[in-house]
């Protein structure tokens, strides 16, 4: 049955919003700072870029991914001195893995809306607080009756995913592969990163089997970190800043619970979510106008996934960009340029910091060596996550 | 106040202290261990209290909408899609098609199995097009295992069953 | 202004053995779309639900929310928090022009854990507070009761008179699970389980779903005519931790400042009609009243005895019965809250309704929390 339409959607937003400062922590396995101590960090290193202190931010969204990862039930709360929400409106969104790009999304309506001109997002992750593994904290997402007794790994999900795209799409995986190496080399630019390494195909396709097709080098690694944005209203933008980077598009959408009811093949949230946001961002060729990319790829497989979705390519012609280079750093649709989370680390709703982030580094000319060759106004950030349901996507331009 | 210079290159400097595992175990870093005791007893709801209790006989139960047609399994009380009650039970057979599969070398924790498993979208043989349910597939090298291959259930003797999904030991490959 | 258009619930119950939370949030969808008159699979731009993952007891809650509220393939979110922060998403996806349609769901199953008191010590600090002790965490209601009762000179009658007005007044509700025909001598006999808390002061768990229908300005006119506004709306976070609390509910008071601000509410007293405070502890609701500015700090206590919160007083508040008489619905406390003040402002509130044109809902984030929000809603 074909999926309905979003309704027209009005657009008669308040005011635009602008973002003007980013940070982030470092993305490693382990680290000793706590949830709260690394929500400082970033929280500190995104206000000094954008000229800020804390007292000039009026609202505070924290995005966090489960509980049972921090070991604190209402987290949000614990959180919140580290995010800046003392003394002040804060609220958290969640909506699994999807929140690395939610969380600007909800900064984006925050702001948008006129209740505040100044807002701080903040996300953070501090997997490795669970024991004897962060997948432990993935026993508890699966439904009571039907899944958990058969003491599932989060890993086969995304198997059972990787070898219905492979098998529907006829796409080997030595062309899966070639994402994670590249991402992974990405990285090496990355002062943050966990597992930048120059590897190649054979390295992967030998590396130990987890859930088979999926192996250790095809997924990104568990890991600690947090991310902050600064985002603000017009007025705001025009007196911080000569080049504040717009929001122009998002969009989000939620598949059915029922995932062994979809056809795992193709993402159509993904393509949901990417249309709501292309309506608003007036996009309609999303290849011809969008520069740079940033799709969530905690499986090398997933990126390709995400990009047939999100309208880059046509359905199972993904790796066949990813063959000609295409979406190299130097190429005509540079792809994860920060080295995405295969590269830099996996901290769930802290990867905000290598999607949201990296898009205004991008946009603003800011990446350093990470920046990408190619002239850029346009960029799309995208995350994924829940049940393999959710997909955000948010398109910002450094043009107004 | 002014930012957006180009040359800054962002993010500003990468902060925080890595430790390792091993530094946890020798108490290198403080650390406080808590082992929570928090206990849930799901109530199952309607439709999937009836799909346990058929399987305790031996029946996979599917419903039927006919707003959109469709033969769905797991049970639902309602249709996702039409937003409307469903409209009756049907009995499934318990053969149905690989969708897809993984072979699966850890357990829930990432540990490593003794020995690797077989686990699959198994698309039951009554209900619609890509209705599956996950499960697990024996009597079988993992090697062997392929896309569309057909397969049946292998139940647990009547005395066993319990009304849980596991009254299903795992698929075996359907012969012929 | 953005606009409430439906409403539906289900419960509220103490337990709910038949129906799994997902059946129990369809069936409050059902209510809630044919009373605004929309179909959720047409009509519907985004849903947002409220919920926190130990509750439900799930790593990630959101993955099994789309499918009883028809949003399957929709924009669909999880506000980890209560229900009105929920109505603040909806204002805001709104207000910026993402929605014209929001629906707004939580639900309580809180009779499927069965471990409460070990789910609220989870929410706390790991290395400060949980080391200390692993008594129920209700105590440390308790503590802030104590500094509360000490600063406000408040005697152990004071607190058990909210219990006697919410028992009371929850008779006429008939989705009170928790009603009770009781008397001061009878919560002066209640055991004191955490003194100075008594047994009666705190409100026992019960399961149920809420789900809005939330409109901007112009689609809420066609849809219907009587849509109950949002007049104002806020929410706060005073701290985290027991060492800086103000132990007098400033998140409240804050989080109302900011509702009222919005709502052009200079003297709440005059322009409020009524409330629906959170009462989860009994001294709470003294607290709660004393921030939403209904009365100053050292009058709540007599204000309340002399009958001024009572149905037929000046400011009634908790009509409903409020938690203590409806019961803790965890995240849908603000649900409930919320639903009252609707159901009274239409006038369908039954027997025990009120005349009211503007009414306030107010939550607190439960322990060991010092968060809230507030809600003004009018006519």
């Amino acid at each position: 049955m074909e999926v309905e339409v979003i309704k027209g959607l009005k657009f008669q937003k308040k005011q635009d919003v602008a973002i003007v400062g980013a940070g982030m922590t470092s993305f490693k396995r382990r680290l000793n700072e706590t949830g709260r101590e690394l929500n400082y960090y970033a929280v500190r290193q995104a206000l000094e870029e954008a000229g800020l202190t804390i007292d000039d931010v009026e609202i505070v969204v924290l995005g966090s991914a489960p509980d049972a990862f921090d070991g604190v039930h209402m987290k949000e709360e614990y959180l919140s001195d580290g995010a800046g929400g003392f003394d002040r409106p804060y609220m958290r969104y969640f909506v699994g893995g999807g929140t690395a790009v939610f969380a600007p999304i909800a900064g984006y309506f925050h702001v948008a809306s006129g209740l505040a001109d100044v807002c701080l997002v903040v996300c953070e992750e501090k997997m490795s607080s669970c024991h004897p593994h962060p997948q432990s904290a993935f026993k508890y997402i699966w439904d009571f009756f039907l899944d958990r007794p058969l003491k599932p790994n989060l890993i086969w999900i995304f198997a059972l995913e990787m070898r219905r795209y492979m098998h529907v799409n006829n796409v080997k995986h030595e062309d899966i592969a070639l994402v994670s190496v590249k991402n992974k080399a990405n990285a090496l630019d990355h002062p943050c990163s966990h597992v930048a390494e120059k590897i190649t195909v054979e390295d992967v396709l030998n590396s130990e089997p987890m859930a088979l097709p999926v192996r250790r080098l095809d997924v990104s690694p568990p890991s600690d970190g947090a991310a902050a944005l600064v985002m603000v209203a017009a007025h705001k933008a025009r007196h911080l800043t000569d080049e504040p980077v717009w929001v122009t598009g998002v969009g989000w959408s939620l598949d059915t619970t029922w995932w062994t009811n979809r056809d795992l093949y193709y993402p159509r949230y993904a393509a949901e979510s990417a249309k709501m946001a292309y309506k608003m961002a007036h996009i309609t060729d999303p290849r011809k106008q969008i520069d740079v990319v940033e799709p969530y790829d905690p499986f090398d497989y997933k990126e390709l996934h995400h990009l047939e979705g999100l309208g880059f390519a046509k359905k199972g012609e993904a790796p066949i960009l990813t063959k000609e280079g295409v979406t190299q750093r130097d190429g005509d649709l540079p792809v994860c340029p920060s080295g995405g989370l295969l590269g830099v680390g996996n901290p769930i709703s802290a990867a905000m910091g290598v999607k949201a982030c990296e898009i205004y580094w991008q946009l603003s000319y800011r990446a350093g060596k990470r920046q990408v060759a190619k002239e850029v106004s346009t960029g799309l950030c995208q995350a994924w996550g829940d049940l393999m349901q959710i997909s955000t996507v948010m398109i910002m331009s450094n043009k107004r | 106040m002014a930012v957006g210079k180009r040359k800054i290159e962002c993010p500003l400097y990468a902060e925080g202290t890595a430790v390792s595992e091993e530094d946890i175990k020798t108490r290198k870093v403080t650390h406080y261990e808590d082992h929570p005791d928090i206990r849930y007893s799901w109530t199952a709801g309607q439709a999937i209290s009836r799909f346990l209790n058929g399987l305790k006989e031996g029946k996979i139960l599917g419903v039927k909408c006919d707003g959109c047609k469709r033969i769905m399994v797991p049970p639902r009380m309602f249709c996702e899609l039409c937003y409307k009650p469903i409209d009756g039970w049907v009995e499934l057979k318990d053969t149905g098609t690989i969708l897809t599969y993984s072979i699966s070398y850890i357990d829930p924790d990432a540990r490593p199995l003794p020995k690797p498993i077989v686990v699959a979208l198994i698309q039951i043989d009554g209900a619609s097009q890509n209705m599956a349910i996950m499960h697990l597939i024996g009597e079988i090298e993992p090697e062997k295992v392929y896309v569309g291959m057909r397969v049946k259930a292998v139940w647990k003797p009547e005395n066993e069953r319990e009304g849980s999904v596991t009254d299903i030991k795992y698929w075996k490959p359907l012969e012929g | 202004m953005v606009a409430i258009v439906g409403v539906g619930f289900c419960g509220f119950n103490s337990t709910t053995p038949d129906l799994s939370w997902k059946e129990i949030v369809y069936e409050a969808a059902i209510k809630a779309y044919s009373d605004a008159g929309i179909n959720p699979r047409r009509d519907v731009d985004s849903f947002v639900t409220c919920e926190e993952d130990f509750w439900e007891g799930v790593a990630i809650s959101d993955e099994f929310v789309p499918d009883q509220l028809g949003a399957v393939v929709k924009p669909t979110c999880t506000v980890c928090s209560d229900f009105l922060y929920g109505l603040a998403t909806a204002y805001m996806q709104i207000k910026s022009g993402l929605a014209e349609i929001v629906v707004l769901e939580a639900h309580s199953k809180a009779s499927d854990l069965k471990t409460l008191g070990n789910a609220i010590r989870h929410a706390m600090d790991p290395i400060w507070l949980r080391p200390i002790s692993r008594a129920h965490p209700y105590y440390l209601a308790a503590l802030e009761m104590q500094i509360y009762m000490c600063e406000r000179g408040l005697c152990e009658e004071d607190v058990a008179r909210v219990v006697v007005k919410n028992k009371n007044n929850a008779l006429l509700n008939p989705s009170a699970p928790y009603a009770a025909n009781v008397k001061l001598e009878d919560v002066m006999r209640s055991p004191k389980v955490f003194d100075p808390l008594k047994k009666m002061e705190i409100a026992q768990t019960s399961d149920g779903a809420v789900i809005l229908v939330v409109a901007s300005d112009e689609v809420a006119r066609k849809l219907t005519d009587t849509p109950i506004w949002i007049k104002g709306i806020g929410w706060w976070t005073e701290t985290n931790s027991y060492d800086t609390a103000s132990f007098s509910a400033l998140y409240a008071y804050k989080a109302a400042k900011m509702a009222y601000k919005m709502a052009g509410i200079a003297n709440p007293v005059k322009e409020v009609d009524f409330a629906e405070v959170d009462d989860r502890f009994a001294f709470k609701e003294l607290q709660h009243i004393e921030a939403l500015q209904f009365a100053n700090k050292f009058e709540v206590a007599r204000l309340l005895r002399d009958g001024y919160f009572d149905r037929d007083g000046v400011i009634p508040v908790n009509v409903s019965g409020g938690s203590l008489g409806v019961g803790n619905l965890l995240e849908c406390t603000g649900g409930q809250k919320t639903l009252e003040v609707i159901l009274q402002l239409r006038g369908e509130a039954g027997k025990r309704q009120i005349d009211a044109e503007v009414g306030v809902a107010q939550v607190w984030r439960y322990l060991p929390t010092f968060s809230g929000a507030v809600a003004v809603l009018g006519v």
